[in-house]
């Protein structure tokens, strides 16, 4: 498999901020790649650098073999890119503006395909400023993808999309990689990084905090199993058979372990010899959100890159956030 | 580069069909001249200009008018829309496709060209019908005059997108540079010709652009191409197209 992006010791300041200091990474064709991260953690500064808007201070690129920085209209005729934010040609319609494109491309897409694949059938005929923030974003990923790209760039494309245009969203995503094409997303959705990215990378405060499958993120397919469960009247942590953990938070106890089957073996077999019940029972690992807040550091905190601070903070409210961020997410 | 050419013939359609669907922008480019010529025409009536040989107010309004809604929908249009682009992304949109820079912003510079062709058929064809100016002595003077002076007022138009920092300010700052020049410079109403203001103004490419549009018209005027007129343009123009050359920027400005 050839590489469809390579970068080496990339570093970029803004003035006497570093955003980025020194990130590696390399994507592979047909992979989807997710660049997940707090605000601030220099995900825009990277792609942008990759997509030729941006002068790297240091370190070295290769994007489908060439170097951004030199601008060629052949690197521009392969990508597509998807910014982060929107803009309109507002006098002109869908798809006229999707049709104009076809001329700038030497080997663009249908437009009535990427019209449906988008989902835009209704507002074909619409002025662009007559669509709607969501509608705005769908018509941008039909733009970056009217060229036929082999490397598309998404900055946060399902930002602002109602939950159903999301899913579907992630369908023509993922027909995209069906079809060879290499992605790069940044997302600050974790079921999004999840379902769509063979590889994820974490950063923050302008470096890699960690980089893998989303299973394995993080040691994420070996950390630990959480047992919760609510306290039957009239017994105390103390009474339990394995050590377990209050969670004031949640109002519940924790047992966190590496061997779930033989600890739920054991509570299981001492309440019942007891006639208890365990309100609340549940076995969970932890989430790639979970993973990630503990990666990231306080997601309000945009340069919380100290892990083992945000670790701490993250056992004591984690739980508070986690439900937050699922609410916000849903 | 035969496609190239193809290409730009495109953007200039696509940008003419956005440009009929902006009532705003047309409305302000291209009625406004028509406008203010009925209105200086009604005024001002019968009226001669000794100064000018006897001349009717008509036959000095409306070349004056030609050449101003030429530099309205050069320099002023240009200028605003090229720096609303910029702001809202749509210039950082093109660069990242691969739309050659050049053929982008000729397709803005071609659609002020059509809109300014035109504007001066229509304020000639109105001038002559409804005020009996006389036509145009020498057609090929007229053409190369506005088009040295539609050149030279793109460029300008480019060139002062540099120091416009955000799109609110473009109208404001546009304007503050443009409606004074033409005050002075004559478009409105003759001035006298030993006048400081007129020396002030004679600095300037818009004094030359009206003068020299001027005598394309002048039924008494001796040579009706003015080389002094068509070269200051030139300059200006060389000199705008340096600066914009130089510090055009794609992006709106994140400070
Ligand atoms: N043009 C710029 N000039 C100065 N500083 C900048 C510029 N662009 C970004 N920065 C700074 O660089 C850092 C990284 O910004 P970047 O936009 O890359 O973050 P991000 O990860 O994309 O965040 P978000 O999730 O909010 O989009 C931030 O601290 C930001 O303030
Ligand atoms: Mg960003």
């Amino acid at each position: 498999m050839a590489v469809a992006v390579a970068v080496d010791g990339l570093r970029k300041s803004y003035g006497t901020v570093e955003a980025v200091k020194g990130v590696t990474f390399s994507i592979e064709e047909g992979e989807v790649f997710a660049l997940l991260g707090p605000n601030g953690a220099g995900k825009t500064t990277i792609v942008e650098i990759l997509e030729g808007y941006r002068k790297r201070s240091a370190g070295t690129v290769e994007v489908l073999g060439m170097d951004p920085e030199k601008s060629s209209r052949r690197l521009k005729e392969r990508i597509g890119i998807v910014l982060q934010e929107s803009t309109t040609e507002p006098y002109l319609t869908v798809e006229e503006v999707l049709r104009q494109r076809t001329y700038w491309y030497p080997n663009p897409s249908n437009v009535d395909d990427v019209i449906a694949l988008v989902g835009l059938e209704e507002k074909r005929r619409a002025r662009l400023r007559t669509l709607s923030g969501g509608q705005q974003r769908r018509l941008d990923l039909a733009l970056g993808l009217i060229g036929n790209p082999d490397l598309i760039f998404l900055d946060e494309p399902t930002t602002g999309f109602d939950p159903s245009a999301r899913r579907a969203s992630w369908v023509i995503i993922r027909n995209l990689c069906s079809l060879g094409k290499t992605v790069l997303l940044t997302t600050h959705y974790m079921d999004e990084a999840q379902h769509l990215a063979n590889r994820v990378a974490v950063i923050s405060g302008g470096v890699f905090v960690a980089e893998g499958t989303p299973d394995s993120l993080g040691g994420r397919n070996q950390a630990a199993v959480h047992i919760r469960f609510s306290l039957p009247d009239g017994i105390t942590v103390h009474d339990l058979p394995i050590p377990a953990r209050p969670d004031a938070a949640a109002g519940d106890v924790v047992i966190e372990t590496q061997e779930p089957t033989a600890a739920l073996a054991r509570l299981t077999g001492w309440a019942v010899e007891r006639r208890l019940e365990l309100p609340g029972l549940s076995v969970t690992r932890p989430t790639l959100e979970d993973v990630y807040l503990e990666l990231a550091g306080d997601p309000t905190d945009g340069a919380a890159a100290d892990t083992t601070k945000a670790t701490a903070t993250t056992k004591a409210t984690g739980t508070t956030k986690v439900t937050d961020a699922t609410k916000a997410a849903s | 580069m035969k496609n190239d050419l193809e290409l730009l013939g495109r953007q200039v359609g696509w940008e003419q069909r956005s440009y009929w669907r902006n009532p705003a922008a047309a409305g302000f480019s291209f009625v406004f001249p028509i406008l203010i010529m009925v209105i200086f025409a009604t005024t001002n009536g019968n009226g001669k200009i000794a100064e000018l040989g006897n001349i009717s107010y008509t036959q000095y309004y409306i070349p004056a008018i030609v050449a101003f809604g030429i530099m309205g929908v050069t320099f002023t249009n240009l200028a605003i829309t090229v720096t609303f682009k910029r702001e809202a992304g749509t210039l950082k949109r093109v660069r990242g496709a691969p739309l050659p820079s050049w053929i982008y912003l000729g397709g803005l510079i071609g659609n002020s060209i059509v809109v300014g062709i035109l504007l001066t058929a229509l304020v000639i064809a109105f001038g002559i019908i409804a005020y009996g100016v006389s036509i145009p002595g020498n057609i090929a003077a007229l053409v190369v005059t506005l088009a040295v002076g539609a050149a030279c007022f793109c460029a300008m138009g480019l060139a002062v997108t540099t120091v416009v920092p955000n799109a609110d300010a473009a109208p404001a700052i546009v304007n503050l540079v443009f409606f004074p020049l033409l005050f002075i410079s004559g478009t409105f109403f003759p001035i006298s010709k030993g006048s400081v203001l007129t020396k002030i103004a004679g600095v300037f490419p818009v004094r030359h652009f009206i003068t020299g549009t001027f005598a394309a018209f002048d039924p008494h005027a001796h040579s009706s191409l003015r080389g002094g007129d068509l070269l200051v343009m030139v300059g200006w123009g060389a000199v705008a197209m340096l600066v914009a050359n130089r510090r055009f920027r794609w992006e709106a400005s994140t400070t």
